[in-house]
């Protein structure tokens, strides 16, 4: 026999491994680049990174295609058609900034709220927000709003901090897990690392979402819940709990407001605590019978009776609580037909959860003292821990649905306990120990504060005295007063509305409004390119900055190009939405592994160019000369408060400082040597309690998160909340419209609450009885993955899965279309058949569909004649009722965007459909169409 | 040479768990990026931007969903690249001895100078495991990453296939499944791994772990499970019950 | 599978060439001069137009030589060599045959021995692929070697012969119609098989693993309605058989026989394309395409 051919085994694999940071979603994955003359040859995950630990999704492993998508845009572009059309003329870097300092100038001097300054999955929004701030503008935001506020602010108000960067499952320790909703997008990697890891041990995962797929497909139990009930089902699982007496006692006691006192007074301080005269709330000592400040030594608080003053019984919030969950309303038979679960599947769940949590408790033998001083010789936690994401949050219950969920997982201890939900630094964070929100705005002066917070009350409010809002998106306003992250899918439609005013410049970085990234996107094109009587635009000026040719691109006056990820200077800061893990505190950077070979720059360093044209305080020196070269520059000088500075680590002259320290020149350099990140573990005693562990505060207060120790209890009872209530039953100065009155009642809830979203409370199930949803694939980031050869192979079209009854029911046969109206429009799509899916409910993938045109693909490609958005179908507004009122399809309480609640009516259509639609004109590419073929490899 | 070898000791192969596959293509892209850069011709996309995008992939991920009757259904993501197989068919088809096995491990390799890209290979192959290059016109396939396993210029951490080590749910494992002792063929022992295909004869050296039971949560009723606070009767008794419970925890604690 | 142009032109042209050639090295008919000229150039040019046809099937023409390596364990191997070598070792026959009215009837019998196993490995070719059930089964030689040889018979123009090769062929062909409908079925692999989820209850392919195209669908993945394969096995049958036979059975002639090759040819294509697009390979299972 011949011998067998010998490939060589041992090739040289690269000339040199650049360590960044990915970009590929919003994961922030550490990449190790290899590269060969000069060029990126292969991406693959970093092993010694915190987030990722080596791994890499497709997305990421698929950034080399990113970094070379031919709808890379490649010079300034100056628009010469009409808005829309795509035509435009490519211009120098002074030219456009000449331009857009001409445009915005004035702006400053003059008005400087109307310029609007909108984000989209922009990682660096501490320094976006900071630039906004320094031209005076109340109207920034990125693109939160949209995505999924309800998630964070109902974690933020209810115990300091939510899921993903807020904190995460205790991977290593819990067994069972329970996975709440569309989740595939965010934290991706950790989520899938962590199942990995319960997976292996055969811990339980039990996925509730509409669509077993993903995630869901892997769940040892899967819960077909029926859209946007996810709230009452938690409801039930706490009735059972409640009624089996299957809670936390002692941690209850020590670590959340249940035994609270609740002022039964009639009058402006009802629901609101009994507090002492040093403002400290008031519980009552069962030794005693007495009402004493809740911190008081020794006490041993009630959480049963209450106390009498003044003739009125005051109870504890523990009390109301039960009270109301004990209610037969949340008895398994009386949700199950809403939820679609079967009453023996809510007990089997419930029983899992009070058997793992307190027939498996976990004890590691870890002393730590807490806040109040008292030792503690160990650790012990109940292993049951909890995700959710956008699959609850896009509600119009969204956010009581999130408090509902964090409610139940107080109930059982699982919060900051071993096998738990574990904060990561600088979370856990209440919502005191959060900015308020700021709008005071002044003709070339900055904003008086920062623009996004958390609001305490009505009088935080961004609204004048005549109850106006004071932002272009209405944040902050009665409509949504706690709209933390703002309102981007708003902000075109008011701008174009003037309501509540005109503005002159959008300017848009990263953001798809005129596609993907809006409700109601065919309306929204039109409200770009609308018109007055002289001919000029309703909204006079956008400047749009993003990388890629994408559908925003065209409807823009003034483009600014940007780098791809590989090619710039970036920080994943603490400041912002950072990359801790539960046990240490971490951040990372980008550096150009490459150069850029078209005439791009990175959008920070232009915006910090602008910045100093403008003259910008902070942005200039004295003289008036730039004080920053570049965004690198800024990344090393910038001090947010003294010694804090947008990265943590290696600062001071020496680079030992953590947290804390001067700039230090060589920080970016330090970073590069230590794989583009660094990280700092917490100490062992400060692992877990965080909110409550005296050592975890004196640590974070040495890193900087904090200026002193901030202990506080988990907010069961949310006293703004009831703030907000008291407002709309009438009490207080501040007072909101009266059509608002009872919806801010009932949404206000200082317990949590569950109510029908309100498209489903308004739809009649005759007209519109199917659930739409859509679902972002893992191999996919919003528009992204489209341009991308690799990706796109994967996922080129969005058919609609469509349930095995529906399916029946309407006859479809493989290779039918379906028409899906709901009462604001219609798409149609290629149908396929599911049966793992909840039976009223149809999904599609989001966001693959594509303007043709747009993305230097093909006219023909399937994302534009196989796939259609769904946003096409929901309205940022709700259909009229009849009140002559428009109400937003928004959560009351937050505003962010109600996705999910979509209702549609789903018909076969007509034999012979092969196209989707709708099919909006096509837009003229900027760009030369690419190669036909591609075979890349880069030889040394 | 494309007679097969006689069964090698080692057979290096994969192990892939179905009860943790997420489906997120991580794998298939990986292999994508590095088998483009490395083995042979890049793995071409032929049409990369257009209305039929058609390009060379050595492992593609499936979606099958199972129907039963008395639980709820099941979707299953599912892996799929070159078995390796001990009685390889692709191999002994060959006209050119362009396919082989390796004697020392059992990888299935192609040695792309020699193939003339006649095809048969891929359709001796059950699984689909080969896939002619639309710019190259040569068979490519999974080389189980044989450029990286012995690649003496990766740390040893990282001499794995790069889906293995790409994996973020741990789904793929990599190994000597000629031995029992390894850590692949044990799991394959407790899991129960199982051949695709064995009908087809070809002896598969890969293994599939099958997912674990689903939809088997039937626990007692809570009531059960514990002293109960509240078992019976009107709402207002309920409560009352709760609260005696209720109180006599407090004093327990 | 595929029904590739060229792969149908092959098997169908070259397999009658070879088909000739055994009966012109079988002595059958001792055709010299011009007669021979003209009938060994019509199984040389057939066999030959055949090998080209199949040489563009091939990413990699060029390196074609590399195929006669492989011999000992393949099958398209053994069919290169055995091809070339029935062309080689008939070559001297055929010359002297034509130049010297001369045959050769030793390097005669030797060359239609190795034309026989050439057809023979064709059809193997087809026959060994277990992943294509239709074909992997004793019935599929048969109809390439009568198709073969009763194509070579009319071609030569041996009626009598080539009437009860027709009539074996259409029987083989019904044969290998009858029983390759049940192969699939036969070879037990089904979804779950080939998924291993069987046992878990009834599997389906819920979504591909790409939403673009792939090689093994376009080369693999063949799907014909059971009303269209059922017209074209009658239109092979018909035209590939019945009327030859029928042709063959009127008073002999040249026109005759012409007709009867025309319509062989016709329904021989059709009975070839028939072959690969009915022919199911398991790889659809992976598809969903059953």
């Amino acid at each position: 026999m011949p011998s067998q051919p010998a490939p060589d085994l041992s090739p040289q694999v690269s000339d040199e491994v650049r360590k960044t940071t990915c970009y590929m979603c919003a994961c922030r994955c550490g990449i190790d680049v290899h590269m060969k003359a000069g060029r990126v040859a292969y991406i693959e995950g970093n092993r010694d990174h915190p987030v990722n630990k080596g791994v890499l999704c497709a997305k990421g492993s698929a950034g080399i295609m990113q970094h070379l998508s031919p709808a890379r845009l490649r010079a300034p572009l100056k628009r010469v058609g009409p808005r829309g059309s795509g035509e435009f003329e490519e211009i120098s870097w002074d030219e456009a900034l000449q331009l857009a300092t001409d445009w915005l100038k004035p702006l400053r001097d003059t008005a400087p709220e109307k310029l609007a300054f909108f984000t989209g999955r922009d990682q660096s929004q501490s320094f976006t927000g900071w630039w906004a701030q320094a031209f005076g503008t109340p109207n920034w935001a990125a693109h939160g709003g949209f995505c999924s506020v309800n998630m964070a602010a109902a974690g933020i108000y209810t115990m300091g901090g939510s899921f993903w960067e807020f904190g995460q499952p205790d991977w290593d320790r819990t067994k069972l897990f329970l996975l709440f909703g569309v989740a595939e997008d965010h934290d991706s990697n950790p989520i899938k690392m962590g199942l990995g890891k319960l997976k292996a041990r055969g811990a339980r995962v039990i996925g509730v979402n509409p669509i077993r797929s993903g995630y869901n497909a892997v769940a040892d139990d899967w819960v077909g819940i029926t859209p946007g009930t996810d709230g009452l089902f938690i409801l039930s699982l706490v009735h059972e709990l409640l009624r089996a007496g299957k809670i936390d006692l002692g941690y209850l006691i020590r670590y959340t407001n249940a035994p609270y006192l609740v002022n039964a007074h009639e009058g402006p301080e009802k629901g609101l605590f009994l507090r002492d005269e040093d403002g400290k709330p008031l519980v009552r000592d069962r030794r005693t019978g007495r009402a004493l400040a809740w911190d008081s030594p020794d006490i041993a608080p009630d959480l049963a009776n209450g106390v009498e003053i003044g003739g009125v019984t005051h109870l504890p919030v523990f009390r109301h609580l039960a009270d109301r969950y004990l209610s037969p309303d949340y008895a398994p038979e009386n949700v199950a037909r809403r939820c679609g679960i079967a009453p023996s599947r809510i007990r089997a769940i419930a029983s899992e959860i009070a058997r793992v949590a307190f027939e498996e408790e976990i004890t590691i033998n870890q002393p730590w003292t807490d806040f109040r001083g008292v030792k503690h010789a160990s650790m012990t936690g109940r292993p049951v821990a909890m995700h959710a994401m956008r699959g609850v949050s896009a509600h119009s219950n969204g956010f009581q649905t999130a408090r509902a969920l964090h409610m139940l997982q107080i109930l059982i201890g699982s919060v900051e306990t071993p096998g738990g939900f574990r904060f990561k630094p600088p979370y856990p964070k209440p919502p005191e120990g959060h900015p308020r929100p700021h709008a005071g705005h002044s003709p070339g002066q900055p904003l008086d504060g920062p623009h996004l917070g958390y609001p305490l009350g009505p009088e935080h409010l961004l609204v004048d005295d005549a109850g106006q809002p004071k932002r272009i998106d209405k944040a902050f306003s009665w409509d949504a007063p706690l709209s933390a992250h703002g309102l981007m899918h708003m902000v075109i439609s008011n701008a174009h509305a003037g309501d509540p005013y005109d503005i002159d410049t959008l300017f848009l970085y990263m953001a798809n409004m005129a596609w993907n990234s809006s409700m109601n996107t065919s309306a929204v094109m039109e409200m770009l390119t609308d018109q007055n009587e002289d001919g000029s635009y309703k909204i006079p000026r956008i400047i749009y900055s993003d990388a890629y040719s994408s559908e925003m691109v065209a409807f823009a006056d003034l483009i600014l190009p940007d780098t791809t990820y590989l090619e710039r200077h970036d920080c994943i800061s603490l400041l912002d939405r950072p990359i801790c893990e539960a046990e240490a505190l971490a951040d990372s950077i980008r550096w150009p592994v490459v150069t850029p070979e078209r005439n791009v720059r990175p959008f920070q360093s232009v915006l910090l160019d602008l910045g100093a044209r403008l003259g910008l305080p902070g942005m200039v020196r004295d003289d008036g000369t730039p004080k920053f070269k570049d965004y690198a520059d800024y990344i090393t000088n910038h001090e947010r408060r003294p010694g804090i500075g947008p990265l943590a680590g290696f600062r001071g002259a020496d680079g030992a400082g953590k947290g804390r320290g001067s700039p230090n020149l060589d920080q970016i350099e330090r970073y590069i040597e230590n794989g583009g990140f660094w990280i700092d573990h917490i100490p062992a005693e400060a692992q877990f309690y965080k909110p409550w562990n005296a050592a975890y505060q004196d640590w974070a207060v040495s890193r900087g998160l904090y200026d002193s120790p901030q202990p506080y209890v988990f907010n069961l009872y949310s006293e703004p909340l009831r703030k907000f209530q008291l407002a709309a039953e009438g009490h207080g100065h501040r007072q909101p419209p009266d059509h608002l009155r009872a919806r801010l009642i009932e949404s206000m809830d200082p317990l949590p609450v569950w109510y029908p979203t309100f498209t489903d409370a308004i739809t009649d199930r005759a007209d519109y009885p199917v659930h739409a949803l859509t679902q972002r694939p893992m191999a996919h980031y919003h528009s992204w993955g489209s341009q991308n050869a690799w990706l796109r192979q994967i996922h080129g079209h969005t058919p609609l899965y469509v349930s095995g009854s529906l399916w029946a029911q309407h006859g479809f046969a493989d290779g039918d279309w379906a028409v899906l109206t709901s009462p604001h429009g219609r798409i149609t799509l290629p149908v396929v058949r599911m049966d793992a899916l909840n039976p009223h409910t149809v999904w599609t993938w989001n966001a693959i569909a594509k303007r043709r045109g747009a993305w230097a693909l093909d006219p023909s490609a399937p994302e534009a004649t196989k796939s259609a958005l769904l946003n096409h179908l929901i309205h940022e507004l709700l259909p009229p009722r009849g009140d002559g009122l428009r109400w937003a399809n928004s959560d009351p309480v937050t505003g962010q965007a109600a996705w999910y609640d979509l209702r549609v009516k789903i018909e076969k259509a007509p034999a012979g459909q092969s196209i989707s639609y709708p099919a909006p004109k096509a837009q003229s590419s900027p760009l030369p169409a690419p190669a036909r073929d591609l075979a890349h490899q880069v030889k040394d | 040479m494309t007679s097969l070898p006689p069964p090698s000791t080692r057979k290096l192969g994969l192990v892939i768990d179905l009860d943790t596959c997420v489906g997120c293509h991580a794998c298939v892209i990986s292999c994508k990026g590095w088998n483009t850069e490395n083995y042979g011709a890049p793995l071409s996309d032929m049409d990369a931007y257009g209305e039929s995008p058609e390009g060379t992939f050595l492992n593609r991920v499936h979606s099958f969903e199972v129907t039963r009757d008395a639980a709820p259904p099941m979707v299953v993501h599912f892996p799929k690249s070159c078995l390796h197989c001990d009685d390889a068919p692709c191999v002994t088809v060959c006209p050119t001895g362009a396919s082989y096995k390796r004697v020392e491990d059992g990888i299935v390799l192609v040695n792309e100078t020699d193939c003339i890209g006649c095809g048969l290979c891929a359709w001796a192959c059950p699984y689909g495991a080969r896939e002619m290059d639309g710019a190259e016109k040569v068979m490519k396939k999974c080389t189980l990453c044989v450029d990286r396993i012995y690649n003496d210029n990766l740390p040893e951490q990282d001499r794995e296939p790069a889906c293995v080590r790409t994996c973020p749910a741990g789904a793929r494992h990599f190994g000597d499944l000629g031995d029992p002792d390894s850590a692949v063929s044990q799991l394959v022992a407790e899991r129960g791994g199982f051949d695709l295909m064995p009908e087809q004869g070809t002896r598969p050296v890969n293994k599939y772990l099958p997912p674990r039971g689903r939809d088997t949560l039937q626990m007692p009723d809570l009531a059960s499970l514990c002293e109960t606070p509240s078992s019976s009767g009107a709402s207002e008794a309920k409560a009352a019950g709760f609260l005696g419970w209720l109180d006599r925890a407090l004093e327990k604690l | 599978m595929h029904p590739a142009p060229s792969l149908i032109l092959f098997t169908v042209l070259s397999g009658m060439g070879f088909g000739l050639l055994v009966w012109l090295g079988l002595g059958l008919r001792v055709p010299t001069g011009l007669a021979a000229f003209i009938l060994f150039g019509l199984g040389y040019g057939l066999a030959g137009i055949g090998l080209i046809a199949a040489a563009f099937h091939l990413g990699h023409p060029e390196r074609a030589l590399k195929a006669f390596s492989q011999w000992r364990s393949s099958w398209l191997s053994r069919e290169a060599v055995l091809a070339v070598a029935s062309l080689l070792v008939m070559a001297p026959h055929a010359a002297a045959s034509v130049f010297w009215d001369t045959p050769l009837p030793l390097l005669g019998w030797l060359g239609a021995v190795l034309a026989l196993a050439t057809i023979f490995a064709t059809a193997m070719i087809y026959a060994q692929i277990r992943a294509v059930p239709r074909w992997h089964h004793w019935s599929t030689p048969p109809v390439f070697v009568l198709a073969a040889l009763a194509g070579g018979a009319l071609l030569a123009a041996q009626q009598t012969l080539a009437l009860w090769l027709m009539l074996a062929l259409g029987l083989a062909m019904i044969v290998h119609w009858v029983i390759g409908d049940q192969r699939f079925a036969q070879a037990r692999s089904d979804t779950g098989t080939a998924t291993g989820l069987g046992r878990f209850g009834r599997v389906r392919l819920l979504e591909p693993p790409h939403s673009g195209r792939n090689y093994l669908l376009r080369e693999m993945v063949h799907v014909v309605g059971r009303k269209h394969a059922h017209k074209l096995r009658v239109i092979a049958l018909g035209l590939g058989v019945v009327l030859p036979v029928i042709a063959l059975l009127l008073p002999a002639g040249y026109v005759i026989v012409l007709i009867a090759l025309l319509a062989h040819i016709a329904g021989m294509l059709a009975q070839r394309w028939l072959f690969f697009a009915e022919a199911e390979h398991v790889v659809g299972l992976y598809y969903g395409k059953r």
